[in-house]
């Protein structure tokens, strides 16, 4: 007995499952007790965000499946007898379709927040390699969904990105008979597309409990990006942090409903309404809204591999990002030019989303090329001299330390406990 | 580097007046106006769609429409959703045969509709369809309301858009003018003519009340669960926008000794 | 990081609490947070419907769910087995013996006792209509066909354990606990019926 986890709940039902399996202990030191930066703002709510955007999407899916039929024959009605004739299907489908929509949006604002504030310096760097693996998973997710409902821009999408890996020699070709599993996207394509449009999700799941197990490795990150020094630094995450997060969830499933309540169609495509014609090209093929800036990128170079090349260059810079930015520095607070530099690039990638949206003609491709090479200038050049040249700010010398020199009173809970021990 | 900002705000300038500039320009071939906005019941958070206006469209789409197009996503029993009664339906439905299994020799046989029936096709296939079309294929109306760009208003904009093509304009074989048809050239005889449908309730039948009407039936037969959709949807944001005011409320309490 | 002694220092910042020793007006406090546990509550609560209903016959399902029978076909002494709501229906067509054997039976003899007639449609002795599934676990009862065995009592005999029934669909052997279903249905003419 020597080895048993001594449990310190009081509840005796409660004791006796932690003593045995302290999953108890482990949830009040990783989300009750855990110490959490003091100074977190709002943009610390999406990664929590995340995780009930993931949870909404599955249940829904789930649910939908039910009725779902992955065949060519049936799949484009029996999606339409969710809409019609199943209970309550209409809303169950509207709340998975621009679900995707909303997990990209929070996605997008989660990963900014992490460039801006430098959440992907050390010792976060596999923290952030699992957030991109995350990104890749969530995009594979969502092409192979768009493809379900079996509409003019799920075929004509699924055709144009698939077609994609043709443009690697020699293995090109056989790559893409065997992803269509015949000679043009079918009825084999689409059954394997639902099986893993199933089971990704939990993938996701997963590598989310990995980012997660790492973020509470090194500890979060903060506005100021500089190290949690002492206790008065960090506040429980509860009940300060689920307070917190409670509000900016409100305000995003707010928005959601808004969304799926009154405007169920605004991020969609019209040609998705109309059933799959494997002999008729839509005039103009574009993909959801969240795809549009590496769309761009695909079809601002001129030559087809260099442009597949490049639009997955464009997610696989990410990874190496921590060793490409050589500044020290985290917060973009405490970086003058950086600060000015992260806004020029994400106007780079809405001018590459505004691209993506347009036919590739006059204006858009010499905007396309600009804001691409814009985009990996950013990246391969800027960053790693900036890191050299610039002349931060001085930091603060702790968290806390702002709020001591104002003459505030005994700090809350920190002020009594012991100092950190470094780790 | 304090510039950035400036020459940063310069540029976005830039983009966002050479943009619309530019780019029409530069698709200028196969722009279309975009459709006039018309003053619909069902547009708006709390629009809801005009029952008597839904049934005469829905009397339009079986005097005219259905001669050509299908809607085959649509079951007669689904009408209640624009107010018409069970013996209505079932009358609509007997109208009408549909195929009603096999007789005892084994060979498909029709008979009347049931409220269960889906709407008579016109065609039985595709090709027959092209054939009776000069070799076009009338689309299915199901859900055409979703499935064009402009949604509403461009269907009526196409009802109501037929004209003489302008002088010098080359038209192809059987082609009509139309000025809201993406390229101006539709294989669809205009359909609705002023003074073409009875309405049974002294309705004037002015084109333009007709294709209201005809409109109106499609956007609910697009989306027959707006209405409930939109009833939830208030509800649902009054509650999330007390919630929001509660979870402040209690935010601020938790962290008032933290700063 | 996992030290025992940083867990133990949180727990002890958590046990003070500073939020609660130090605000104002604790009952306002509480009052605000049951609001909005009360909130969550009710919208997880709403939440759940629509997928729960979600699982229900479909719109579609509720609407063919009647079934017209022909009964000019079926000759005295036989009987057929349609399909109605994904479950076999048998219309039988009765013998004036068949139908004596039926009404005779007093109710001490049954062990779900219900009088013939509360079985028929009046004036319709010679119909019965019944739900071709064993009270007993499900199973289909043979007796259908002439070539079927009826059991004892001429009626159905379930194979699977052994359950008999009468000429009116009663049971009277076996470990069935219930009489055979009489569905709804109703004489839209003398020769055809409504299911459902």
């Amino acid at each position: 007995m020597a080895g048993l986890h001594k449990s310190e709940f009081a509840n005796p039902v409660v004791n006796w499952v932690d003593t045995r399996l302290p999953i108890f202990t482990f949830m009040q030191k990783e989300y009750g007790t855990f110490p959490t930066p003091k100074n977190f703002n709002y943009l610390w709510n999406f990664g929590a965000l995340l995780m009930v955007n993931l949870m909404i999407m599955i249940v829904t899916g789930i649910f939908l499946a039910m009725n779902y039929q992955p065949n060519v024959a049936t799949a484009f009605d029996s999606v339409q007898h969710i809409m019609r004739d199943v209970n309550y299907g209409w809303l169950l489908r509207y709340v998975h379709q621009n679900g995707a929509s909303m997990f990209f949006i929070v996605v997008f604002i989660h990963i900014f927040r992490g460039m801006y504030y430098g959440s992907y310096k050390a010792p976060r760097e596999l923290l952030w390699m699992f957030g991109v693996t995350l990104l890749l998973l969530m995009m594979a997710t969502a092409f192979m969904g768009y493809v379900l409902p079996w509409g003019q821009m799920s075929y004509w999408g699924a055709t144009v990105i698939t077609n994609l890996f043709s443009a690697f020699p020699i293995v090109g070709g056989p790559i893409v008979t065997w992803l269509w599993g015949g000679f043009s996207v079918d009825n084999p394509t689409l059954n394997r597309f639902f099986s893993l449009h199933y089971l990704l999700p939990f993938v996701i799941t997963g590598v989310s409990f990995l980012h997660v197990a790492a973020l509470h490795i090194t500890g979060s990150n903060n506005p100021l990006g500089i190290d949690v020094k002492s206790p008065q630094d960090t506040l429980p995450f509860h009940p300060y942090y689920t307070a917190k997060d409670s509000v900016g969830l409100c305000v995003y499933l707010l928005v959601f409903a808004l969304i799926v309540f009154f405007a169920p169609g605004m991020l969609g495509d019209p040609l998705n309404s109309v059933p799959a014609n494997p002999l008729q090209t839509p005039a103009e093929i574009v993909p959801e809204w969240y795809f549009l800036p590496f769309y761009a990128i695909l079809r601002s170079v001129p030559s087809k591999l260099g442009g597949v090349l490049m639009m997955f260059g464009s997610i696989a810079v990410l990874f190496v990002l921590p060793w490409l930015d050589t500044s020290k520095i985290r917060s973009a607070r405490f970086r003058p030019v950086y600060r000015q530099l992260i806004w020029v690039w994400v106007l780079s990638v809405i001018v590459l989303g505004m691209v993506g949206g347009h036919r590739p003609e006059g204006i858009w491709v010499v905007l396309g090329r600009v804001a691409t090479a814009y985009y990996f200038l950013h990246f391969l050049v800027i960053l790693p001299v900036l890191g050299k040249l610039e002349r931060p700010l001085p930091l603060p010398e702790s968290i806390s330390r702002p709020v001591l020199s104002l003459g505030g009173g005994p700090l809350p809970g920190g002020a009594t406990a012991k100092p950190m021990e470094k780790v | 580097m304090r510039n950035v900002r400036s020459w940063l705000g310069a540029a976005a300038l830039a983009c966002s007046v050479a943009v619309p500039v530019l780019a029409p320009s530069m698709a200028m071939a196969q722009e279309v106006p975009a459709p006039a906005k018309q003053n619909w019941s069902f547009s708006g958070p709390f629009g809801s769609y005009d029952l008597a206006s839904a049934q005469r469209g829905f009397q339009i789409y079986s005097q005219v429409c259905s001669n050509c197009h299908s809607m085959n996503l649509l079951a007669y029993r689904q009408l209640s959703g624009i107010g018409v009664s069970p013996e209505q339906i079932k009358a609509i439905a007997a109208a009408v045969t549909v195929p009603s299994g096999l007789n005892d020799q084994g060979e498909p046989v029709d008979g009347p509709g049931t409220s269960a029936s889906t709407f008579k096709r016109p065609f039985a296939n595709e090709k027959i369809a092209r054939i009776a079309n000069n070799g076009a294929l009338p689309p299915d109306l199901s859900l055409i309301v979703n499935a064009r760009e402009g949604g509403a208003d461009y269907i009526y904009g196409v009802l109501t858009g037929y004209a003489d093509p302008p002088a010098g304009m080359k038209m192809g074989d059987g082609m009509m003018y139309n000025k809201q048809y993406p390229g101006h050239q539709i294989a669809m005889p205009q359909p609705l003519h002023a003074e073409q449908i009875d309405y049974s309730d002294g309705t004037p039948n002015t084109l333009d009340q007709e294709a209201h009407d005809v409109v109106t039936f499609l956007a609910w037969a697009s989306n027959p669960e707006m209405v409930e959709r939109k009833q939830i949807g208030v509800r649902i944001a009054l509650f999330l926008v007390l919630m929001t005011g509660v979870t402040y409320a209690v935010k601020r309490q938790v962290w008032a000794d933290v700063h | 990081m996992a030290d025992t002694s940083v867990v133990a220092r949180d727990m002890a910042n958590l046990g003070i609490a500073p939020a609660k020793t130090h605000v104002a007006d604790p009952t306002k406090r509480d009052f605000l947070k049951l609001i909005q546990l009360a909130g969550a509550a009710i919208g997880v609560g709403a939440i759940a419907w629509p997928f729960i209903n979600s699982m229900n016959p479909s719109k579609d399902v509720l609407a063919v769910s009647s079934l017209e029978v022909d009964l000019t076909p079926i000759v005295v002494g036989q009987g057929i087995t349609v399909l109605w709501r994904g479950k076999p229906i048998f219309v039988r067509h009765r013998t004036p013996k068949e139908i004596e054997e039926a009404t005779s039976v007093t109710m001490a003899q049954l062990s779900d006792p219900a009088t013939d007639a509360s079985r028929t449609q009046p004036g319709e002795a010679q119909w019965i209509v019944l739900v071709g599934i064993c009270t007993h676990l499900g199973c289909i009862p043979v007796g259908n066909k002439p070539t079927d065995a009826r059991g004892e009592w001429g009626g159905w005999f379930c194979p699977c354990h052994g359950s008999q029934y009468d000429t009116s669909g009663r049971v009277r052997h076996g470990p069935a606990p219930a009489n055979l279903a009489v569905p709804p249905y109703a004489f839209e003419s003398p020769t055809k019926i409504k299911i459902g």
